[in-house]
């Protein structure tokens, strides 16, 4: 079975995000850039399908700057077998990254496009539903277990509530959720083998995708800061206040 | 120009609170880009679902009719509020930020050729929206171009609609949906059984987080004050990650986002992904035995203890308070 999967480029989650004082975005001074976590999850699942299956191929594949080559080569130290990277330095809107995307997948022609649920940094949770839409393929979102029979794939999906389970026929969308797996690192045989494994640079401009973004961001602003109260001294102290001075029980 | 289609999401016969806050939500955006709100039920027989939806003040409600819509499938319900959106020449469409909404939207607007803000918590004067971003560490300004644009809201971001003086009136349509949208089935849904309230409708959330130690504290420390409480329970990514409780109980930036009156965590250390889950909570507070634990830094009222003797006080506490 032929796997892509996309990965994104985000600040480490334990990273302290800052915004700048003028709006324009945030401070990426002394921010350490990992693989997005659901991503990884996603590489980990794309390798176990192929591990199971005993064949098949994973290719990454990543739309953003020159830098993002060093997520790909941690993706191809865990395991996968090629990368794609849709080089382009404009800030571009989820409908923009879908398009390019559609664009690789008909060109690739994988059977399964595996990807993470959201971003932790923009958190849209867009791009996979908007590539199944692309595509005209099945979307399974928010998966927590994903089965093959032959061409047919069963998807549990985290879902309010409950767990909901859907089927269809491949190829088609899936994106993870948290406890679908839980990935792997990348062993020392395996970044010494990733050196050499094919990274394609592809110019989004070659794609001939309308890149014009719909959605802008005007500005960040900082949260309100939300101000630390006082310590209680006992659990009958902290039941009082919640009643007395609280008045929430 | 300015017309607002809300997608109303039902769950069993019913539409749930986050149904409400997405009409309340559509009136205050098309109210703002001078337009009318009207709310959309999809089932295969949405008669009895739409006369309810009819009481909650919107222009119009449209009831988009299929057998295909009978269970919830993206492509399906995408399909139908696509062609629904074309024909009424509406300017957003707009659903709650659940995971029926978040799975629905993109692929909608996808189809639509349309940009989306996802979850948004504010709606200004001039039509732009307001996001947050980095696990709500930044809170963006966003401006969309085009004819249509879609948007989610956060559920705890907005008020649910109350019922008018008068129904809206009813429009029945029967949905475009392609044969294509076949190749996705429905095969079952596993509700989680509970007694307790939904964790986003909570007006308390007791969470519990790694001080718990095992999945089995969370039933025989945690739920005895869950319940004493009337409260919901929810847990951090931590506790979820180590297997504890289930993942529909994640509070945190890639789980649920609360905001109830009182949010009480235990043995939750705080990160910055679970307080961007719920940092919005009117009162908070915080049982944890580190006194530098971050979360102290947002609580209200901090108590350093340790839980495991902590929790079985105030299960008593709480219990002596109902009876006075």
């Amino acid at each position: 079975m032929k796997i892509l999967v996309p990965v994104k480029r985000v600040p480490d989650p334990a990273t302290t995000i800052r915004v700048l004082p003028d709006g324009s975005g945030i401070a990426t001074d002394n921010v350490k850039w990992v693989i997005n976590p659901f991503d990884e999850i996603a590489i980990e699942e794309a390798l176990r399908i192929k591990e199971k299956q005993g064949s098949g191929e994973v290719v990454l594949a990543a739309v953003g700057q020159q830098s993002w080559q060093e997520q790909l080569r941690t993706g191809l130290a865990m395991g996968a077998d090629r990368a794609l990277l849709v080089r382009t330095d404009a800030a571009l809107d989820t409908l923009a990254i879908a398009r390019l995307l559609a664009k690789l997948a008909e060109d690739q022609k994988p059977d399964i496009i595996i990807l993470g649920k959201q971003a932790i940094d923009d958190d849209s949770n867009q791009v996979g539903q908007m590539l199944a839409e692309m595509l005209g393929w099945p979307q399974a979102t928010f998966a927590s277990k994903v089965e093959f029979q032959d061409r047919k794939c069963t998807v549990v999906r985290e879902v309010d509530g409950g767990l909901e389970t859907i089927g269809f026929d491949l190829p088609a969308i899936v994106t993870t959720d948290l406890r679908l797996n839980e990935p792997r690192y990348a062993s020392l045989p395996g970044i010494m083998k990733a050196r050499k494994k094919e990274l394609k640079e592809i110019p989004a401009e070659s794609l001939g995708v309308d890149l014009t973004p719909k959605l802008k961001i005007k500005k960040l602003d900082p949260p309100p800061k939300r101000q630390a109260g006082r310590k209680v001294a006992s659990v009958e102290e902290l039941v009082q206040v919640l009643h007395n001075e609280a008045k929430v029980i | 120009m300015g017309d607002v289609l809300v997608f109303a999401e039902h769950q069993q016969g019913k539409f749930p609170k986050s149904s409400l806050t997405a009409i309340l939500a559509g009136q205050e955006l098309a109210q703002k880009r001078g337009g009318k709100a009207v709310a959309v039920v999809a089932s295969d027989n949405p008669d009895s679902l739409a006369s309810e939806l009819a009481k909650y003040g919107c222009a119009k409600v449209v009831a988009l009719a299929h057998p295909a819509l009978k269970n919830y499938l993206a492509d399906a319900h995408a399909q139908a509020l696509a062609a629904l959106v074309k024909s009424s020449g509406a300017e957003y469409v707009l659903a709650t930020a659940t995971a029926m909404g978040k799975d629905l939207m993109p692929r909608l607007a996808a189809r639509l050729g349309a940009p989306m803000a996802s979850e948004i918590v504010a709606i200004n004067e001039d039509g732009t929206l307001i996001r947050p971003m980095y696990a709500g560490n930044a809170l963006a300004t966003i401006e969309m171009d085009g004819p249509v644009k879609v948007v989610t809201v956060r559920a705890t971001a907005f008020d649910a609609a109350k019922p008018a003086d008068s129904p809206a009136p009813v429009e029945k349509v029967n949905a475009e949906i392609d044969g294509a949208s076949a190749r996705m089935q429905f095969v079952a849904f596993n509700q989680t059984k509970s007694d307790r309230p939904q964790l986003i409708e909570a007006r308390i959330v007791v969470s519990g987080g790694r001080g718990l130690k095992s999945g089995d504290n969370f039933k025989t420390v945690l739920e005895p004050l869950v319940d004493e409480m009337g409260a919901a329970m929810g847990a951090s990514r931590a506790a979820v990650d180590a297997g504890f409780v289930p993942n529909d109980l994640q509070v945190g930036q890639t789980g649920k986002v609360v905001a109830p009156e009182l949010y009480v965590a235990v043995g939750i250390s705080g990160a910055i992904q679970h307080l961007a889950g719920m940092k919005d909570s009117k009162v908070i507070a915080a049982i944890n035995k580190d006194e530098e634990a971050p979360i102290f830094s947002v609580a209200d009222y901090g108590l350093v203890a340790d839980l495991f003797k902590a929790v079985p006080e105030m299960v008593q506490e709480v219990k002596k308070l109902k009876q006075s």
